[in-house]
Order: C-alpha cells, then sequence, then structure tokens
C-alpha cells in the first residue's frame, strides 16, 4: 500500500511522455492533479486505518542487495504520516496552482510528479540508502525546476550554488550513514534494525564523528545558520512552484533527518551534543528572523523566515536531548511540536510562496517598494496573503500557534536562556510581517509600472483553489489539532524513550 | 600442468577472430568489410557466453603453470570487459564504415581487448608484461587512427608515454624476480616478506609505474587528455575505460597474491596516488570546454576512486568486489557519455550542447543520466560502487581518504553541472548540429548502457553475488 502511494506519481511520471504531443497543455496539469488527489486519498485511507496506539505500521520489507545491507523497507510511524500527508497535499495544492503554466508544461508536470515521488519516499523509508537515494534525487529534481523554469539566467545560478550546496551535505551524510553500518554487526542500513542494536553506544569520538557528518548533512538541507546561504537565492529565483515545495516539503526532509535517523541511531552523542544543537537552533531563530527583517524583496524575506522557523525545529529537538532538569513529558512535548512545527510551516509557508508567484505575475517583481496600496485593488489577494502572514508569525488559532507553543513549553524547563531568545523570534517576526503587509496593502495605491493598463487582477479561482484550503488546513490544526497530535504524541514518546536510553 | 584450452575460449575467441579478420579483410571489397565487425561481435558473444558457462559451473583453476587464473576475478572481468568491448564496437560503426582501413580498425580492437583479457587473468609477473604490451600497442594504432594531426600527435604521446613505463615496468619485474627469485605470484608471496626491502619497494614501484600508465592514474596520466582529444571518439571511449579494467584488476591481483605479507607500506602508497589522482583530475576538468577533454579528465578522478579499492585491497573484505562492481558501473555509464558524444560529432565544445534536450532528447536523458552517474547520484550503478568503495576504504583505515573522495566527488559535480545546464537551454541553443538520422549505432549504444548504467544501481546485488569468491594462485 506504502509502496503504490509513494510510486503512484512516477507512474503516471512514465506514463506522461508517451502521451500523444498534441494534448493541451491543460490536460498534463489535469493528468498530475488526478494522481495526486488519487495519492492523497490513498494517504487519507492510510490515516483512517492508522492505529493511534503508535508504532510502525503499514511495513513492506523486501530484499534489495543484501551483501551491501541495503534493503527495500518501508512504513510510517507518527513523525512520518503527517509529513507524507502534508506532502501529497501540498503536490495537490502546486498543481492547481500550475494549471496557467505555458512553459514546457509536459517536462514541468513530469519533474513534479518525479518529485512528489521522490519526497513521499523519503518520508516512508526505513533504509539509510534508501532514504539517501530518495534525499538526493530530490536535489536533482529540484536543480532542474530551478534552473529550467526560474527566473533567467541568474536561476541557473542559484540552482548550482544549491545543487553544490544540498549535494556536499548529502554526501556528509552518505559517509555518516557508512559509518554507522559498519559500526554494527552485521554491517546494515536498516533504520529499525540500527535502532534496535544502537551501535555506536559508548563509542565516544567516533559516535561523535559521525553524528557531526550525519548532522551537517541535515543542517545543510534544513537549513540552519551558518549553512543556510544556498536558501534565499535559490527560493527567490525559483518559481513559485518550486519554491512552496522546496520550502514545504524539502526543507522537511532535514528536520526530519533529525528525528528519524539522528536521534534514535545516535542517541548517546545526541545527548552529549545536544546543547550545541540547541544553541544553532536559537541562533537560526534570531538570526534568520532579523534577516528577514532587513529584506526588502518579499520572497526572499519570506525564505529568511523558513530558516527562522527551522530553528524553532532545531531547538526542539536539541531540548529534547537534554536529560538534565527536565522530565519524560516535557521532551516528548518537544518532540511533539517540532514534528507539528514541520507539518504547520508546510501548510502556511508553502501557501505564501504561492502567493508571493501571483504578485510577481501580476508585477513581475518581488520588490515591497514597488508596491503599494494593493488592497484597494485586489481585496482577496490582500486578504489572503494577510491571513497566511498572521498564521506564519504564530497567531493563536493556526497551527504555527499549536507547534510552536509546544516547543517552547517542552524547551523551556532545560535550556531556559536559549528558549527565551528564540522567543523574541517571534516578535520579530510580527514586526516584520506587519511591515511587509503595510508597505504592501495599505497606503496610497501604487504599483510597477510593469503593469498593464488594465489594472492589477485579483486571486484567480485556481490560485485561490490552491492557497485557501492549505491556510484551512492549518486553521482546523489551529483549533482542534487532536487528529493530529493523537498520531504524532505517541511517536514523540517513543523517541524520547529511545534517545534517553 | 595444467593446459586446458577450454579455460581460455574468450582470449582466444577474440584473437581467433583478429586473425580470420585480418586474412578476410584483406579480401573483402570494401562495402563488405562490415563482416569483420559482425566477426568482432560475435567473438565478444561468445566469450560472454564462455565466461558465464565458466562461471556457473564453478570451473575456476589456474593454467600454463598457474600464470593464468580462471577465478572469480577474472570472471568478473571478462564480463566487463566483453560487455564494453561489445558497446566500443556498437559506437564505433558509423565512424569507421566504407573506412578505407575499416578491417584493420576491427582487428585492431580485437587484439587489445584480447591484452586487456589477458591483464585481468595474468598470474605471472612476465605474463604481467606480456598483457600489457599486447594491450597497449594496438592501441597506440588505434590511437593514431584517423591519420589527422591531432591523432599523429596523440598516438606519438601515447607510445612514447608508454615506451617509457613499459621499460619501467620490465625494470621492475626484472627486480622483484632478483628480490624474489620467482615470477609466479603465488611464489612470491612466499619469497618476497624474506628479500631486501629495497629491492621490492623500486621493483614494486617500476611494476605499479606501468599499470598506473594503463589505468591514466597520477603520475602518469599526461597522455590521457590528449589522447581522448585527438583520437576519434570511440577510440577515446576505449581508452578511458577497458585498460582501466585491465590495469586495476591486474594490480589488484598483484598486490592480494604476491605482496599480502610484505613489509613494502604499498597501501599508503596507493591511498596518497589515489588522492593525488582523483584531485588533480578533477581540477584539470574544471574550466575545460571540450567535451572529450573534460570527459579525459574526469575519467582520471575517476580512478582515484578506484585505487582507494586497491589501497585496502588487503585490508578489508570489501575491497574486492567494491573494485568490480565500481570498474562494473563505471565502464557502462563512461561508454555511455562517450557514446552520446560519438552521435553527436559536431559537438565539441561545450557550448555545443545548448538545448540539447530540444532536438535529441533522447540523448540529452542518457547524457543526464551518465553524468549524474559519474557523480554518484542513485540510483545509477556508480553510486553503489561508491558506497561499497567508500565503505571498503572506511573499513581500511582510511577515514581521511573516503572524506577526500567525498569532497572531490562535491567538486566534480561542478564541471558536470558546466555541462549538463546548458542542455536544457530554450532560448539561443547552438547551431551546429547533426543532421536528422546520423548517429543511429551511436544513439541505440547510448541509450543501451544508460539503461544497463541504471539497471545496475537497482539490480547491482546481481554483481556484488558473483564478485564474491577467491582469488587462485
Amino acid at each position: 500500500m506504502l509502496s503504490v502511494v509513494t510510486f503512484l506519481p512516477l507512474l503516471a511520471c512514465a506514463v506522461l511522455p508517451l502521451l500523444p504531443r498534441t494534448l493541451p497543455d491543460r490536460a498534463y496539469v489535469w493528468l498530475w492533479i488526478a494522481t495526486s488527489a488519487a495519492d492523497l486519498a490513498l494517504v487519507i485511507a492510510l490515516w483512517v486505518g492508522y492505529d493511534t496506539r503508535g508504532g510502525m505500521q503499514y511495513e513492506q520489507r523486501a530484499r534489495w542487495i543484501p551483501s551491501a545491507g541495503v534493503g527495500y523497507h518501508v512504513g510510517v510511524d507518527g513523525l512520518s504520516l503527517p509529513l507524507v500527508a502534508l506532502t501529497c497535499l501540498l503536490f495537490l495544492a502546486v498543481a492547481v496552482h500550475s494549471l496557467r503554466e505555458k512553459r514546457r508544461v509536459r517536462s514541468y508536470v513530469c519533474l513534479f510528479l518525479f518529485l512528489q515521488s521522490v519526497s513521499i519516499g523519503l518520508f516512508v523509508a526505513l533504509d539509510l540508502i534508501l532514504f539517501f537515494v530518495f534525499f538526493d534525487l530530490s536535489i536533482v529534481g529540484m536543480f532542474f525546476v530551478i534552473a529550467g523554469w526560474g527566473h533567467g539566467e541568474r536561476a541557473r545560478a542559484a540552482a548550482l550554488r544549491f545543487f553544490l550546496y544540498t549535494f556536499i551535505g548529502s554526501l556528509a551524510l552518505l559517509l555518516g550513514f557508512i559509518g554507522l553500518c559498519l559500526a554494527a554487526e552485521p554491517h546494515t542500513f536498516d533504520i529499525v534494525d540500527l535502532t534496535r542494536v544502537n551501535p555506536l553506544a559508548g563509542h565516544g569520538l567516533y559516535a561523535g564523528l559521525v553524528l557531526l557528518a550525519i548532522g551537517v548533512g541535515l543542517a545543510v538541507k534544513t537549513p540552519t545558520v551558518p549553512f543556510h546561504t544556498w536558501l534565499p537565492p535559490a527560493h527567490t529565483d525559483a518559481p513559485a512552484a518550486g519554491s512552496a515545495i522546496l520550502a514545504g516539503v524539502l526543507l522537511k526532509m532535514g528536520t526530519y533527518g533529525f528525528v528519524r535517523i539522528a536521534m534514535p541511531l545516535l542517541p548517546g552523542s545526541w545527548r552529549h551534543y545536544a546543547l550545541v544543537i540547541v544553541v544553532v537552533g536559537a541562533v537560526s531563530v534570531v538570526y534568520g528572523a532579523l534577516v528577514a527583517l532587513a529584506q526588502t524583496d518579499f520572497k526572499r524575506m519570506i525564505a529568511y523566515t523558513s530558516v527562522n522557523h527551522m530553528g524553532y525545529i532545531v531547538l526542539a529537538v536539541g531540548a529534547a536531548g537534554t536529560l538534565a532538569g527536565t522530565d519524560a513529558q516535557a521532551r516528548s512535548l518537544a518532540v511533539t511540536g517540532a514534528v507539528t512545527q514541520m507539518v504547520s510551516h508546510g501548510l502556511i509557508t508553502g501557501a505564501l510562496f504561492l502567493l508571493s508567484g501571483v504578485l510577481y505575475d501580476r508585477g513581475r517583481t518581488y520588490e515591497m517598494d514597488a508596491y503599494s496600496g494593493l488592497a484597494a485593488h485586489t481585496p482577496r489577494f490582500a486578504a489572503v496573503t494577510a491571513v497566511a502572514a498572521f498564521a506564519s508569525l504564530g497567531i493563536p488559532g493556526f497551527s504555527g500557534f499549536i507547534a510552536e507553543f509546544q516547543i517552547f513549553t517542552g524547551s523551556l524547563a532545560s535550556q531556559a536562556v536559549a528558549t527565551a531568545l528564540a522567543v523574541t523570534g517571534i516578535l520579530i517576526t510580527a514586526a516584520l510581517f506587519l511591515i511587509a503587509l503595510r508597505r504592501m496593502f495599505l497606503g496610497p495605491a501604487r504599483l510597477p509600472e510593469t503593469i498593464p493598463a488594465g489594472g492589477i487582477r485579483d486571486l484567480r479561482t485556481t490560485e485561490a483553489l490552491s492557497t485557501v484550503p492549505l491556510l484551512a488546513v492549518a486553521l482546523v490544526i489551529g483549533v482542534a489539532p487532536r487528529w493530529l497530535l493523537d498520531v504524532i504524541e505517541p511517536a514523540g514518546r517513543t523517541l524520547t524513550g529511545l534517545v534517553a536510553r | 600442468m595444467n593446459e586446458n584450452l577450454a579455460a581460455l575460449v574468450p582470449e582466444l575467441a577474440l584473437l581467433g577472430a583478429a586473425v580470420i579478420g585480418l586474412l578476410a579483410g584483406s579480401w573483402l571489397p570494401r562495402r563488405r568489410q562490415w563482416i569483420v565487425a559482425a566477426l568482432a561481435a560475435v567473438a565478444c558473444a561468445t566469450g560472454l557466453v564462455a565466461t558465464a558457462v565458466t562461471m556457473a559451473t564453478d570451473r575456476e583453476q589456474t593454467v600454463f603453470s598457474a600464470a593464468f587464473a580462471v577465478d572469480t576475478a577474472t570472471g568478473v572481468g571478462r564480463l566487463i570487459v566483453l560487455t564494453a568491448l561489445l558497446l566500443v564496437i556498437g559506437m564505433s560503426v558509423e565512424t569507421v564504415r566504407n573506412h578505407a582501413r575499416e578491417a584493420e580498425y576491427w582487428v585492431l580492437l580485437l587484439m587489445t581487448g584480447a591484452g586487456t583479457l589477458a591483464l585481468v587473468g595474468a598470474n605471472d609477473l612476465l605474463m604481467l608484461f606480456a598483457a600489457y604490451l599486447l594491450a597497449s600497442v594496438p592501441a597506440y594504432a588505434l590511437a593514431g587512427f584517423a591519420k589527422d594531426a591531432l591523432g599523429t600527435e596523440a598516438a606519438l604521446k601515447y607510445y612514447l608515454m608508454g615506451a617509457l613505463l613499459g621499460i619501467t615496468m620490465l625494470a621492475g619485474t626484472g627486480l622483484l624476480y632478483a628480490a624474489g627469485h620467482a615470477t609466479h605470484y603465488g611464489r612470491l608471496a612466499t619469497t618476497l616478506p624474506s628479500a631486501p626491502y629495497g629491492l621490492v619497494a623500486v621493483g614494486l614501484v617500476g611494476v605499479l609505474a606501468g599499470l598506473l600508465f594503463k589505468i591514466g592514474g597520477v603520475p602518469a596520466h599526461f597522455w590521457v587528455p590528449d589522447v581522448t582529444d585527438g583520437a576519434p571518439a570511440p577510440v577515446a571511449a576505449y581508452v578511458t575505460t577497458l585498460p582501466k579494467v585491465g590495469g586495476l584488476i591486474a594490480g589488484y591481483r598483484l598486490l592480494h597474491q604476491a605482496l599480502a605479507d610484505s613489509d613494502v607500506n604499498w597501501s599508503l602508497l596507493i591511498a596518497i596516488l589515489a588522492a593525488v589522482t582523483m584531485t588533480l583530475g578533477n581540477l584539470g576538468a574544471f574550466f575545460q570546454t571540450s567535451v572529450k577533454r573534460l570527459l579525459a579528465y574526469s575519467t582520471i578522478s575517476q580512478v582515484g576512486y578506484l585505487l582507494m579499492a586497491l589501497a585496502v585491497t588487503t585490508r578489508s573484505d570489501l575491497a574486492q568486489r567494491s573494485l568490480l562492481l565500481y570498474l562494473a558501473a563505471y565502464s557502462l555509464t563512461n561508454l555511455g557519455a562517450f557514446a552520446v558524444v560519438t552521435a553527436l560529432p559536431q559537438a565539441r565544445a561545450l557550448d555545443d550542447y545548448r538545448g540539447l534536450a530540444r532536438r535529441h532528447p533522447g540523448l540529452a536523458a542518457v547524457l543526464v543520466v551518465c553524468l549524474l552517474g559519474l557523480v554518484g547520484t542513485p540510483p545509477t550503478g556508480v553510486f553503489l560502487g561508491k558506497l561499497e568503495i567508500f565503505s571498503a576504504t572506511i573499513d581500511g583505515g582510511y577515514t581521511w581518504l573516503a572524506a577526500l573522495a567525498v569532497a572531490n566527488t562535491v567538486a566534480s559535480l561542478f564541471y558536470y553541472l558546466r555541462w549538463l545546464g546548458p542542455l536544457f537551454l530554450t532560448t539561443d541553443t547552438a547551431a551546429v548540429d547533426s543532421p536528422e538520422g546520423w548517429g543511429g549505432w551511436s544513439a541505440v549504444t547510448a541509450h543501451l548502457a544508460g539503461v544497463l548504467s541504471l539497471t545496475l544501481g537497482i539490480a547491482g546485488q546481481a554483481v556484488l553475488t558473483v564478485a564474491e569468491g577467491p582469488l587462485l594462485s
């Protein structure tokens, strides 16, 4: 069942080139929408059948390359199921948003279907090499999205930078994985087996180096300060759909790696170096927020708020590794908050990037100074963007609040200073979103000269249909989060127990 | 003494086809010389079948005073060499069709192929040197096959370098013989540990020099870019692929069988050579504008990764299968990239590949698979090879070398992407283009190599299973 969910988009991607070339562009996008909708329906079915007592479910295991210790092993638990669902939902939203795409639509759809398979595959993978395969392929897919459909010549430079940067990370990750595999007897890359064996317990420096390799690999992808410099250009020059997937899904691969691999497989070193991770998280929060505050480019600003939001997650997983001065309940709360934040950030930032795409579509620029008083011309666009901005700054009633509240409550006891610093991040993001909203939507009406004489067009139906549902889900999570937390919490408790070993 | 000729069917098939081809080629009219190519392909296929039968029925043995070993490494090596040779034949068809010396081309290719097979199985220093000559001499002629200025220069460079290092190798062989009173690996293994240290060390360096020339490793790599650039594309594909298979397996066998217990620290020497080779190859490739030169430097860096497996020959159980898997994957992937270059003879510079995805989507896809494969992106075969080689290197205690290889892999991405990026441009596409229909055989070969390279990544278990087995002495 999980394999079907994973490979259905890839199958559609394989069928696509066989279709006659005479089909209109929209037909391909409709095929994509149908595939994504089917995939989402399957995931909802999985969710309904999911036993909330926790544990790994829907497991499938097959021999692949046994003499190298590599197997095909997939399964979902409370950490991965929400992310799989998020991936399917976000890809569906992006598909709807892409109905108006005109440039080389067939390859575009093919590439996104490929990315969808890869992303789902990463979240269900329970074998380190399988994880790595999907991790790397996600980089390749996104490289072509940015280079092929980004904004001009700069996009290719940004794509190259993105590829080089994240590829370094992925290879560091590979070294770490090999280190883990060689330490286990018999050599294996299976995550479940390695979790059980805990091969590097009591290995001291060696375990520290493996954690360093894996940590750097994941930190580049997340990204955290100081490995974040690829993110702003990649986002600024990527097409809106690419940005939404990059921020909404691909960034989660880094943070998901922390909770799926780094924490349960290297519990000893994770506890030992928890303080480093907490510091990196807190610095990312504050630095990301401050730099975002200084941006004049709307999309770049959202990109930097991603650094800030990912910082909360890193802070939480670091705090979950600090045993002193805290109890299991607080630590499991921090982990639950981290996973909730992943889902929440995917929904809200995904929507924000799609909205920034609408802005670019109208004015051909992201410069906030170029726009003023947009609310008068485009009331619907202004309203949806304002809601998304408020959701992103963590206002109660949306998922961001639930997530950040849990993170702070879970981290405060053990890491009071870092948490207190991180709370200022919320303040700064609030300020920067309010300033951006005031600059662009209020004040005297002024539009960039690139806009045709006919005036600026408000949100189209497809654009509304791709963003409003994402915010609606964020709202539902913010108001009635139990259905989500019931799934995440048991996994959070299990993970806390594994880290405390 | 075992003189079972049946164990040598692949080598004999290639040599027999070469002799028949030479005779037949003298009588055939020019437009019928393709018959020699068909003969060559049949010989390769025969060799493949014979090897498969040998491996399936466990007929591993050593023949002719154990000068030639037919064991696991030989079996896998033969499979790689013969498959690669078939691919080279496939991509050569258009280049030499109706050429005045077409038959000679096929004959030379068969002879150097047979030499490579002999390198793979050589279990004796003299056998090793004979195989070196048989593999090298026809290749010099092939490099200058086009008889143009660049080709002549390439052949001359190749020949002079080969002659110099061949002599060094012979001197090394002499020194090792003086030290160990034998040329057979098995006997050397027992006598070398008690032999004078300096004699063994210098002798080994001499022999390794010849092998480094064959595989194109630093410091014997200077011929690689010039020959790759100057020779016809299929020959360039040949000289950057098959000699590496022969030379590396020969080196592995020599180190594993003859020098395992010697106190000469060859392991560190090869680790350093690997480090320098991969780094220099990458640095050289960075700002190349000619696709063939870029591929040439890329093959040098690939040799660096392959040498990592040799460095841990006796230090890790993973060395043999990682070497064989990487060789198989590298051969397919590298030949795939060269087949694309052959199929587009007009495109010589990176700039000529702008917008290829629109004109030849199939070839562009093969290029993406092969170049990303050479980087080591999953799920291609080279990824699996890299995974195994890195594992073996770390297992053998050279973590620094693995870390350096990772850094080099990232660096290599830069120049591969310089080539790949422009493929997808839609504006400002290259003006030069090959006429429609040209490149039939090369294009088919390219697709085949690309598919095989991907398949190897997904079904690499097959190679790993057959690559497991002892060497015979």
